[in-house]
């Protein structure tokens, strides 16, 4: 099962990598997991500098702005 | 990395400084100049041997980085050459050697620190945001 994490705090920005994240992993059909990880020190522990990030199976894979649904399809695969 | 608080992405994407940190009195100066620059809200230091290991939160943070500064002590520039080596290449780079501190005969002094934070702060320039 795909771990998908966002990291982030709550903001605009962060709701939409959630949604965008999951609508990539329906679109593929894959099993998967979303967490929101909102604690600044869970956050910090990832080694960000910014948020909202998105992680894959532990691997951070973007920080700091919303890649397209596509994007996000590309690095579940 | 306690003290490193993320943004919001909401806001300007961080400077981020890069010292060799090396083991010579010049690489203590680099550490420290960043130090100083990331206390007075230039930029932020962040993690060279994070780039070095491929540290995944470590390059993509990078990637989003709206500027970057690299200060190598001396011309082995093991800085530069930890980021080149890592696919990053628009950044700009300090060398003490370049700015009259010679390794091995200059040491962290509060004077030199100041000098080198100060040479790179001009080299990242005005604007936003820590």
């Amino acid at each position: 099962m795909k771990k998908i994490q966002i990291l982030g705090t709550g903001c605009p920005k962060c709701k939409k990598l959630a949604a965008a994240a999951d609508a990539a992993a329906k679109a593929l059909g894959i099993e998967y997991k979303l967490e929101k990880v909102t604690d600044i020190n869970e956050i910090i522990n990832f080694g960000v500098m910014m948020t909202p990030a998105l992680v894959v199976d532990g691997t951070v894979k973007v920080v700091g702005r919303v890649p397209s649904v596509d994007e996000i399809k590309k690095m579940l695969a | 990395m306690a003290d490193k608080k993320p943004n919001c992405g909401c806001n300007a994407a961080p400077r981020l400084i890069f010292p060799c940190s090396g083991a010579a009195d010049v690489g203590a100066i680099a550490d420290q100049a960043a130090r100083t620059l990331t206390k007075d809200g230039v930029g932020k230091m962040y993690c060279l041997a994070g780039i070095g290991g491929r540290v995944s939160g470590i390059m993509e943070s990078t990637k989003a980085a709206s500027a970057i500064l690299v200060i190598d002590g001396c011309p082995q520039d093991c800085a530069k050459n930890t980021l080149l080596q890592a696919g990053f290449s628009k950044f700009k780079h300090l060398r003490l050697s370049d700015i009259g501190m010679e390794k091995g005969k200059s040491p962290a002094d509060a004077e030199r620190i100041s000098k080198a934070a100060g040479k790179g702060a001009e080299l990242l320039g005005p604007g936003c945001c820590a």
